[in-house]
Formats: C-alpha cells, sequence, structure tokens
C-alpha cells in the first residue's frame, strides 16, 4: 500500500519537502547535541527535564486520545466512526514515534538505550512505561494495517484482529496512566505528588488528541477530498467539549487543595505558573504568560465549539475552536506541567529554564518527523478511501 | 425470600471473603510503613526497591552542625577533599555545576522546618549537606537500568557504566543530591587524582560515601578531612556500640524532611 | 532483460558500494601489532593466551564484582595480591596505554570507552 505515498499533486510533495527542511536543520543540531552532551540544552541540575520531556508527556496523550474514536466504533458500535477510526490509529503511531523520538534526544547516553531491556527493572515506572508504549505502538500498526488492508480488498478484516483491537483500548489508557506515574510517585516534588494527576491526563488528552483529529479531518476535506461525515465530527466535539471540562474541572480541584489548604508545598508551583512566585525579593514569572495562553485559549476554543452558531456556520470557525484546545493543552501540559514541577527546587531555590535554540530546532525537527509521517499515513489511508469509491 | 435468602448469603460470603483478603493486603502495605523511622530492614519489605537485605551493616554519618558554624573553614576542608578525591568537576558556569557535597543554609537544606524568627546563625551561616544514602531510597526505585543501588551495607552507589542518562533519579530525589554531566568533564577538573575515574558526559553522579574507602576498611574523605574537629562522624548504624550511635543516644538529632518516609542515613545535630 | 542498460549499471555501483573496505584496504596487508610488554613484570592475572582473548571480560567481571556487588577482594599472583582494578592494577605495569592497549585496540578498529573515565597513566 506504499505506492499510495508516492503519488501525489505539488502541494503534497511542497509540504512534506517543507517538513523535510526541519527534519534535517534538526539532524545537524541533534549531531551537535549528540557531540557535545545535553549541555547544549538549557536543563541544569535544578530542571533536570526540559522541553523533550514535556513534549513527551503532551504528546503521549495525543496517541491516547486515538481510543476516542476506537472505543465507541468497536465497544458501542458507532458506525459513523468507520470512516476515520484510521486516522486515530495512525494519529497515534505518528505521537508515538515522536514520544520516543524525544526520549532518545533527551538520554544523555542514547547508545546504552537498550540498557532499559538488559537491565530490566519492574519498580521504576520508566520500564512500564517503554513496555506500555511499544506495546500500544505495535497493536496501533497491526490493527490499522490489517483493517486497512481488509477495506483496500473490500472483505471483512479477519476476526483475530478483533482481540487485538479490543486489547488496544486498555493498553491507550494505561500509557497515559503510567506517564502520569512517571511523575506522581516522586517524593518531594509536591505539584507532581497528586492523585489528579493520571486522570488529569486522561482528560486533556481526550481532549487534545480528538481535537487534532477534527483539524486533520477538516484539513483533509479541502485538500484531499475526503470527508469525515457531519455525524462524526459532532460526535467529536461533544467527546471534546467534556473532556476538555474535565480537564479544566481537574486543574481547578488542584487549585482549591493548594490554596484551601493554604501547605505552602501544594501552593508553590501553581502560584509560580499562573501568578509568579515571590522569592528573596524577585518575582520569577517566566511560564505565567503561557499559563494564561492555556486558560484564554481553552475559554475560546469552548466557545466557539459549543456555541451552536459558530459550531455550526463554518468549518473555519470549528477548526479554529479545535485548533485552540489542543493548543491550550499543549501549553498545559506540553509546556507547563512538567516544567513547572521543579520549581522550587528540593532545597527551595528557584532556577528558571531557557530552552536554547539548538533544543528548540530539535524539538520542531521531532514535530516535524511526526507529521511528515502522519501526511504519509493519511495519505495511504485516503488513498485506499478513495480506490474503494472508485 | 429463598433466593434473597441466598443472595444475602452471597454476597455476605464474598464480601467477607474479600474482606479478609483486602485486609491482609492492607496489612502487608502499610507493615513498618507506619514509623517513617522505622529501623533498617523493617521498611525493606515495602519499599519494595531497596534491593537490601536487613544486614549488620547500614552506614550513616552524624554532622554537627554547631561546629561547622563557628568554624566557616571546616566546610570548605571537607567539600575540597571530597570534590578533589573524586575529580568532581569546577565548571565556571553553574548551568554545568557538578556538587557531591557542599555548604548551604539551614533553610535550603531543612526546607520543611521554616522558621519565622531564625536564629542568627542559622540565617547567615552554612553547614554541609550531601546524599542521605536513604534506607528506602526513591532514586533506586525511579532508576530504570539498576544503575543507581543500594549496597547491603546500605550506600546507595552509582554504576556510571551502565547509567543511560535519562535524570529520572535526579527529578525522584527530595534532596537535590544529583548531578548530571552536561559535558564532558574532564578539561574542568582542576587537579586530576589518578587513583579515581572520572566521569564521562551523559552520567547522573553524586556522593557515593566514598565507598571505595569505606568498603577498604577506612573513613569517608570528608570525615577524614575534618577529623580532628569530630564536625563529622561516620559508622555503622546498625551496631548499638558504634561511636555514632552513642552520639545519637546523646543528642538531639534531625534528618533532612524525614516525613517523606526515605528513612536517611545522615543526621544533623542542631 | 527489460532495462538492462539500468539495472547492470545499478548492480555494479551497488556491489563496489558494499565492497569498500575490501577495495579502500587494497594491498594494505599491514603488519600485526606489536605492543611493548612491561620488562619488570613477568606474571599477568591470568596466562597469555587468555588474558589476550579475555580481558574485556575479565574487566567486566572485576567491575561488576567491586562496583556492584561490593566485593572488593584482591587476586592473587605468584603469591603477591592485586586489586580487580584496571587503573590501580593493570595500569601498574602497563605503564603506557600508548604502547600498550592502543597498539592492538588500533589495529583491531576497536574503541572501547573504559577512557572516558578511566584515567591512563602519565606518559
Amino acid at each position: 500500500m506504499f505506492e499510495k505515498a508516492l503519488k501525489g499533486n505539488n502541494y503534497y510533495w511542497m509540504w512534506l519537502a517543507f517538513l523535510g527542511f526541519f527534519i534535517a536543520v534538526a539532524a545537524v543540531c541533534y549531531l551537535r547535541q549528540y557531540f557535545y552532551g545535553l549541555g547544549i540544552t538549557g536543563m541544569t541540575r535544578d530542571v533536570s527535564w526540559g522541553i523533550y520531556i514535556s513534549q513527551f508527556t503532551f504528546l503521549v496523550g495525543v496517541a491516547a486520545g486515538g481510543v476516542m474514536l476506537v472505543l465507541p466504533y468497536y465497544i458501542h458500535n458507532f458506525k459513523a466512526f468507520g470512516r476515520i477510526t484510521i486516522l486515530g490509529e495512525f494519529l497515534a503511531i505518528a505521537s508515538l514515534l515522536m514520544c520516543m523520538m524525544f526520549i532518545m534526544a533527551d538520554l544523555g547516553q542514547p547508545l546504552r538505550g537498550l540498557n532499559v531491556l538488559f537491565y530490566a527493572t519492574p519498580h521504576s515506572m520508566l520500564f512500564w512505561d517503554m513496555c506500555v508504549l511499544w506495546g500500544y505502538l505495535i497493536l496501533n500498526v497491526l490493527c490499522g494495517w490489517v483493517i486497512l488492508t481488509a477495506e483496500r480488498k473490500q472483505v471483512h478484516p479477519p476476526k483475530w484482529i478483533y482481540f487485538f483491537v479490543y486489547l488496544s483500548i486498555p493498553f491507550a489508557f494505561s500509557i497515559h496512566t503510567v506517564t502520569a506515574m512517571l511523575y506522581c510517585g516522586l517524593p518531594g516534588r509536591h505539584f507532581w505528588l497528586s492523585a489528579i494527576v493520571a486522570p488529569r491526563f486522561l482528560a486533556s488528552a481526550f481532549a487534545a488528541g480528538p481535537a487534532l483529529i477534527v483539524v486533520m479531518a477538516l484539513i483533509l476535506k479541502r485538500v484531499a477530498n475526503f470527508d469525515a461525515g457531519k455525524e462524526a465530527i459532532d460526535k467529536m466535539v461533544t467527546i471534546i467539549t467534556y473532556a476538555a471540562i474535565a480537564n479544566m474541572f481537574f486543574v481547578g480541584l488542584e487549585f482549591f487543595v493548594g490554596f484551601y489548604s493554604s501547605i505552602p508545598g501544594h501552593k508553590h508551583t501553581l502560584q509560580y505558573l499562573f501568578f509568579g512566585l515571590e522569592h528573596h525579593g524577585h518575582v520569577y514569572n517566566n511560564l505565567v504568560p503561557f499559563m494564561w495562553g492555556f486558560v484564554v485559549l481553552f475559554v475560546a476554543g469552548i466557545a466557539l465549539i459549543t456555541n451552536p452558531y459558530t459550531r455550526k456556520k463554518s468549518d473555519l470557525w470549528l477548526g479554529l475552536g479545535c485548533a485552540s484546545i489542543f493548543l491550550a493543552f499543549w501549553l498545559d501540559k506540553g509546556i507547563g506541567f512538567v516544567l513547572g514541577g521543579f520549581v522550587p527546587t528540593p532545597t527551595e531555590e528557584i532556577v528558571e529554564y531557557y530552552p536554547t535554540l539548538n533544543e528548540i530546532f530539535i524539538t520542531i525537527g521531532v514535530w516535524a518527523a511526526g507529521f511528515f509521517i502522519l501526511t504519509i499515513l493519511y495519505k495511504i489511508a485516503i488513498g485506499v478511501e478513495h480506490e474503494v469509491e472508485a | 425470600m429463598d433466593t434473597n435468602r441466598r443472595n444475602f448469603l452471597k454476597v455476605a460470603g464474598l464480601s467477607t471473603l474479600a474482606g479478609l483478603g483486602g485486609t491482609a493486603v492492607v496489612d502487608r502495605l502499610v507493615a513498618g510503613a507506619g514509623m517513617a523511622q522505622a529501623n533498617t530492614g523493617a521498611s525493606q519489605e515495602t519499599a519494595g526497591a531497596a534491593p537490601g537485605k536487613p544486614g549488620a551493616i547500614r552506614y550513616g554519618m552524624i554532622i554537627d552542625i554547631k561546629k561547622f558554624y563557628q568554624d566557616p573553614g571546616l566546610g570548605e576542608k571537607a567539600v575540597h577533599a571530597c570534590h578533589q578525591f573524586h575529580n568532581v568537576p569546577n565548571f565556571p558556569e553553574k548551568r554545568d555545576e557538578i556538587k557531591w557535597i557542599w555548604m548551604t543554609k539551614f533553610e535550603n537544606a531543612f526546607p520543611e522546618r521554616p522558621n519565622l524568627y531564625p536564629d542568627e546563625e542559622s540565617a547567615s551561616k552554612k553547614l554541609p549537606i550531601l546524599c542521605n544514602h536513604c534506607d528506602n531510597p526513591p532514586c533506586v526505585r525511579a532508576c530504570p537500568t539498576k544503575a543507581t543501588f543500594r549496597y547491603d551495607d546500605g550506600i546507595i552507589g552509582m554504576d556510571y557504566h551502565r547509567c543511560i542518562g535519562c535524570r529520572f533519579c535526579m527529578a525522584a530525589c527530595p534532596y537535590g543530591s544529583r548531578s548530571f554531566n552536561w559535558r564532558d568533564p574532564r578539561p574542568f577538573i582542576e587537579h586530576l587524582n589518578h587513583d579515581y575515574p572520572t566521569r564521562t558526559r551523559g552520567v547522573v553522579e553524586k556522593c557515593n560515601f566514598c565507598v571505595e574507602l569505606v568498603q577498604a576498611g577506612k573513613m569517608p574523605a570528608c570525615v577524614e578531612a575534618v577529623a580532628d574537629s569530630k564536625a563529622l562522624v561516620f559508622g555503622n548504624l546498625n551496631d548499638p556500640s558504634s561511636e555514632i550511635r552513642k552520639i545519637l543516644k546523646e543528642n538531639h538529632t534531625i534528618q533532612r524532611n524525614p516525613s517523606l518516609g526515605t528513612l536517611p542515613s545522615v543526621f544533623y545535630i542542631v | 532483460m527489460y532495462d538492462s542498460g539500468k539495472i547492470i549499471p545499478g548492480l555494479i555501483i551497488f556491489v563496489l558500494f558494499i565492497t569498500i573496505p575490501i577495495w579502500y584496504n587494497r594491498g594494505g596487508g599491514t603488519e600485526p601489532p606489536k605492543p611493548v610488554l612491561p620488562k619488570d613484570a613477568k606474571a599477568c592475572v591470568l596466562p597469555a593466551a587468555e588474558i589476550r582473548a579475555e580481558h574485556m571480560k575479565l574487566l567486566n567481571v572485576w567491575r561488576d564484582e567491586v562496583l556492584r556487588d561490593g566485593q572488593r577482594g584482591t587476586v592473587t599472583v605468584d603469591g603477591k595480591e592485586y586489586p580487580k582494578s584496571l587503573m590501580l592494577n593493570c595500569m601498574k605495569c602497563h605503564t603506557s596505554k600508548k604502547q600498550f592497549c592502543d597498539t592492538c585496540h588500533t589495529y583491531a578498529s576497536v574503541r572501547p570507552y573504559c577512557w572516558d573515565c578511566h584515567l591512563a597513566p602519565v606518559e
């Protein structure tokens, strides 16, 4: 089926070349980092994880979000998702590959990565994260490919594949739960040490993932003559709405616990993220604009997708609304959650983190590589759909 | 009526079973966890990660804060001895910083004990902090390759050959004791000690309680450096007749944030 | 054959490409290395043939015993005790990394990462 990816119009190739440019820049930047060490990033002994790990955390959510199509279609027999379930599965593949690239970019000794297998350590959450991420990737490749092949031949998919389809549902939940457990099991990091982290991760994932799929579906409608169907889009918007509100509810709970209990450890990071934290006469507030950007984009996005006028008026408004939600939760989880957790340090100092240009280019390059893979996968999926319809 | 009764009995039976099973699980989980200060060994069944067995030896250290307050040169000596012996680099930029033992203020060492009216000495002078060599170490639990691990004598060691540089242990350590080699450290080591290796870039490092000296029957470098003052005392916490236990018996000591249940092996005389 | 004009040159280029190591080093039958042995030391921790073939494994065993298991005992050779250590044992006799280690390692094109951390004796 790969031949479908080799035929496309000029825009298709220009888009791939555009992404390829950023991938090439990132490759050069990564070589610089490889030969110098991670000191070329903005990370320090106090903020020891930066945008690589925060992007990883966010993208695990995007990958898990695909299950919001798989679950209604296969469990509740919601037929309208038939055409776009494959978009969710392929988005999961691209996101997981980005996750793995970010992990590799973040390792101090990338060549020793296989030590996680050679010296498997079940009491480390990172070991389990590796297991579920690989498991979910393999499941999505398998299910996506087998079902798409069956569709192309216009036969029913083989029965055995449904076992793996159903298995992929708990895996989707587990990837984001285990990723949350990387954070919420660490003593002494008060902001992360919260039982609501896993549910909150899932809620924002089930909003951000489908939001991206809606945006993709609307773009594909214009550029690839592929209509996801009104009913499917409407249903996804409902899912996004509830999941996004659930995430905000959980954020609100964190605020209540922090500020009502007034325990400094529970408050500090929230103060730092949203208002700026005063320490020895200096106010540290690097992330404040990002966090208010998150709140504003959420409000704007939710208004656009819940208001019947803007939702139904045009695809543009709907797309903008979903893009706002996606961006909002990227700011929340892809920036604030991980970076904020390091403030203040265990010795009550405040060290702020500034990513370097080299680091930013690598990050952009990994995103570009992800969209490159996604474009090719979607091209194949839609090529098959068109072939079947023809 | 009959079916209702049968159902009731079923439910009652099942819930009793669940209750029994449940309590057994809960009992196992909380065994030893009730006391944040449970002695070595008791905690290890529940720690899940702690590979050590309750052994005859658990090394620990006492730091006499008063002595470091009185003589600021003392801390400098201890830090210098450690960093010199272990080839710890000295980077010009703070962002690359690596440290095994360092001097800091009371409020930074013990942020869980804020004081509105600190005494003058605590507000201005410094005391040494280092890896606590916890009996229930979160870093060991987090490490995905067992590159950081617990020796049977309670020391938390680092295997730099195995570390992949994921820095999960740095996020896990609640005492900020771990440093990462952000770049090649060799050019920044002022005087190479040719009897001890350096590190390579991309691995995490920290105080190792001078395991290479201690397991050869010697004292850690920092303890040796301030031996005259007895400001640092090192010994076996599991031996009731050891000097360290004697001092612990005679003085009121505190540990850094003990409420996290990490069971630090470093004690401070205030 | 269709397209033989493209396939055959393509095949030739492919074969040339994957045989680069052979023709790049053509005719260069280099001399086997002659590492300089220490003059005053007579015995090693293992017989010469064994240490030559197995030294990397032995170093890994020592590493794990000493560093991970805390077994810091010594090895006895001719009644004399030596620590299980690259820096504190091996390199005390083989005082030149360049003339001993590197001669074979360069010849065999292996780059052990020992020296990223461990220090070679000052030469």
